[in-house]
């Protein structure tokens, strides 16, 4: 019998993740082929000498222009950035682990938990994959309220995107603006689900509770008072000689080049193609309202500011037409094994407690060996569930397309030829959020 | 006029005192501005009106653990955040406060205070250098590129003064704006010359570091450039200079083209009250006029800072030697064609 207190030596390469993973960066990082070895073999002439002027620097995972834990290790030549090697995972959590052993409307708050700039949006993208799955209708008046949750999710993302782009190219207040602007957007998302944040409102079959007047009132004095707010941003920002300078011609993506990076959303729309799921497959009631998408052909950062800019005003036009539209009605689906009872009924009526307790110890079981993708336009771009039911209350497969991780495929590209000044905008124009991307 | 060397002593004492004090209240300033521009109220917590705040955190700085990175070259790295304060407050010897008020009055004060800027660079340079930090180093990097580029183009338009003057003395300077033909506030030399005076402001930007050319110290791509490896009061010791720096830079825009100490309209108010000429009210209100002038371009240091984006290292470089440097080398060129004609034909007596 070996002793209780004593352990075995762990084999050599049970926790040698790190250095390898280290190693295995660096040798990536030399071995890249860049745009820089056509230069300096063939263009100018001169004698590429690594000793010279060349530098390896580690930005991040600790840094303030990463939005997070991005860790980019570049080669730097004096300031221009000759390789990039991006490396993600700092905030890792296994979230599609997760789902496999929670019932579906238990994972939901994870979802809050991926994109947290916009946690409304993936509410809805998980709500609508697990609907889809098992078939449950959802009211139309449920429909309106996540419409407009979605879209004050996708103001409140691009406003971040916005006040932490500015900031990162050195204009503070702006980011202070912003945030103020997220600070009301914030306090309707209190009025909506009674959290600021991480909201968990949306539920299997409906939301969770009706708007309430207080709520239709911030709602409306926003949507009142933002456009005005949104353009005085655009007359500081659009023609500023020195906010111009640091985006045009820089971070350039062609419409193939997008599209072969995987680009999503803004970045793809900023690059000449107008791919959004809210046009193209309309979900919710997106059929029933009328709006553009902003597109650009540029390709370049200022395109992807212009466009996102514009998508705000969009987005506040949407919301005007569901406040128009919403009329009452139910907010969930009365069938109790599709959608968690309103709490009346599971108070006061014998049937209504059973089913209750049922949906929440086993949950919406959708049919043995249904599988289903369905995506939405989120804030930051296409965002896809892929959910697959063994039958029981929780998924067995869940898969999650997240469009910041398509999304960060293409900064290697972008960084590879810029300036160190361009990695913040860059960085910030791709727009990445770090828990939407490690999931 | 020659003070006594004991009181010279005691004015300059006096004077390395005021800026020490003008950097805490300039602290507050900023932050109050910053916190008008952002709507939100600014410090308001420790004193009145929050008006300790730059104290605590002075006191904050003292006690702070003093760390240098293993592998950085000690001295050096301990003489840098020195060197930048010793710099910056020697400028403020050359500045005229009042007639007759200057610690250090020399015929080439103007050139001084070019010189003491252009050292100020290796303040910056060392502790990127020393901290043996690659964020530092490359700060450290930017900033000598940026010091000596911009250094051109103030130093031009500091000539297009000193040919309209003809003196390099400050207090010739000064007088000379209230000089035969001065009505009022014209005679200053920001109407003499108001291109040299911007692209003087605009350098000064640059010379001290401030945002829009924060380049260096860039917080959010070099982590804070030349100071990411300084804590304590070595950190205090750069901010401090950073301050005093754009304080002093006021003075000197002030003293260079918005008549220095002098009263607006100050022939009119001696000639209505013969009684203020000489006596030390005067030279009370002298001081104060140069003061509110100087806390006015502070103010315009701050408002600029939380407007406007940062530039980039190439846009930087493109502003200071191809737009900045061929203006202010043609006007230079302008103003002596114009000097020498002026001259030779002899306009205007």
């Amino acid at each position: 019998m070996s002793e209780p207190h004593t352990l075995a030596a762990p084999a050599d390469d049970l926790f040698t993740f790190w250095p390898r993973h280290q190693e295995a960066l660096y040798a990536r990082l030399e071995s890249k082929h860049a745009w820089l070895e056509e230069r300096h073999g063939l263009g100018d002439g001169r004698v590429h000498d690594a000793l010279e002027h060349e530098m390896t620097l580690n930005i991040g995972p600790q840094h303030p222009a990463t939005h997070g834990v991005l860790r980019a290790v570049v080669k730097l030549d004096g300031e221009t950035i000759e390789r990039c090697v991006i490396d993600i995972g700092y905030l890792h959590r296994g979230t599609e682990k997760l789902a496999e052993h929670k019932t579906y409307q238990e994972f939901m708050p994870y979802t809050d938990r991926m994109d947290y700039i916009a946690p409304y949006a993936y509410n809805v993208g998980w709500c609508l994959a697990v609907e889809k799955l098992a078939a449950i209708e959802v009211p139309e008046r449920a429909q309106w309220i996540r419409m407009i949750g979605s879209e004050l999710a996708r103001l409140s993302s691009h406003m971040l995107w916005m006040g932490v782009g500015l900031m990162d190219a050195g204009a503070v207040s702006v980011f202070l603006w912003a945030f103020q602007a997220r600070e009301d957007i914030y306090k309707i998302m209190d009025e909506i689900a009674g959290a600021r944040f991480t909201v968990s409102h949306s539920r299997i079959g409906g939301v969770a509770n009706d708007l309430t007047p207080e709520a239709l009132r911030l709602i409306r004095d926003f949507v009142d008072r933002y456009p005005d707010i949104i353009n005085g941003w655009r007359k500081l920002l659009t023609r500023n000689r020195i906010w111009m300078d640091r985006n045009v011609g820089i971070g350039v993506l062609t419409a193939d080049e997008a599209i072969a990076l995987g680009m999503r959303g803004p970045n793809l729309r900023g690059s000449g193609i107008a791919h959004d799921i809210r046009l193209f497959e309309p979900y919710l009631k997106y059929a029933d309202v009328d709006f553009t998408i902003p597109t650009r052909t540029e390709g370049d950062s200022y395109a992807r500011y212009l466009c996102r800019m514009e998508e705000m005003l969009e987005s506040i036009a949407i919301i005007r037409q569901c406040l128009e539209r919403i009329k009452p009605g139910p907010i969930r689906n009365d069938d109790g094994r599709k959608a968690v009872v309103s709490k009346d009924q599971a108070y006061y009526s014998m049937e209504g407690m059973i089913q209750d307790f049922m949906y929440t110890s086993e949950g919406v079981c959708p049919p043995r060996g249904a599988h289903t993708y369905a995506a939405i336009e989120a804030p930051k771009g296409e965002l896809g569930f892929y959910l697959t039911s063994d039958g029981t209350g929780q998924p067995f497969r869940a898969r999650i397309n997240t469009p910041s991780f398509a999304n960060l495929q293409g900064l290697e590209h972008l960084m590879e030829g810029a300036q160190m000044g361009d990695m913040v905008v860059l960085i910030g124009t791709v727009d990445p959020v770090l828990g939407d991307s490690d999931k | 006029m020659d003070l006594p060397l004991y009181w010279v002593a005691l004015i300059g004492f006096a004077i390395i005192n005021f800026f020490l004090v003008s950097a805490s209240v300039l602290v507050y300033y900023e932050r109050k501005v910053s916190g008008w521009i952002q709507n939100r109220p600014g410090p308001n917590r420790v004193g009145p009106w929050g008006f300790l705040q730059p104290f605590a955190d002075v006191a904050k700085l003292i006690f702070k653990e003093d760390i240098s990175p293993t592998a950085s070259s000690p001295f050096i790295h301990s003489l840098a955040p020195v060197l930048m304060v010793t710099i910056a407050m020697t400028t403020a010897a050359l500045i005229p406060f009042a007639r007759g008020f200057v610690i250090v009055d020399t015929e080439v004060s103007a050139l001084l205070v070019l010189a003491l800027t252009s050292i100020a660079v290796y303040g910056v340079t060392l502790a990127g250098w020393s901290s043996n930090s690659k964020f530092s180093l490359l700060g450290g990097l930017r900033s000598s590129a940026q010091m000596i580029s911009y250094e051109l183009a103030m130093g031009l338009s500091v000539l297009t003064v000193v040919l309209i003057t003809g003196s390099l003395r400050l207090v010739d300077i000064v007088e000379y704006q209230n000089g035969p033909g001065a009505w009022g506030i014209l005679g200053w030399n920001v109407f003499r010359a108001p291109i040299a005076a911007l692209i003087f402001i605009v350098t000064a930007f640059a010379e001290t570091n401030r945002a829009p050319f924060d380049l260096p110290e860039a917080e959010q791509e070099l982590v804070g450039g030349y100071h990411t490896e300084y804590s304590g009061m070595k950190f205090g010791m750069f901010f401090l200079a950073e301050y005093v720096n754009f304080f002093v830079a006021s003075f000197v825009i002030v003293t260079l083209f918005f008549g220095g100490y002098l009263l607006p309209w100050e022939d009119a108010l001696l000639s209505a009250l013969p009684g203020l000429k000489d006596s030390v009210l005067l030279g009370v209100l002298q001081v104060l006029s140069l003061l509110l002038k100087a806390a006015f371009f502070a103010f315009v240091f701050i408002w600029v800072r939380w407007t406007l984006p940062r530039f980039k290292y190439q846009q930087l470089m493109t502003l200071g030697w191809k737009m900045l440097l061929p203006i202010a080398l043609a006007n230079v060129v302008l103003y002596a064609l114009f000097f020498t004609f002026k001259a030779l034909l002899g306009w205007g007596g």
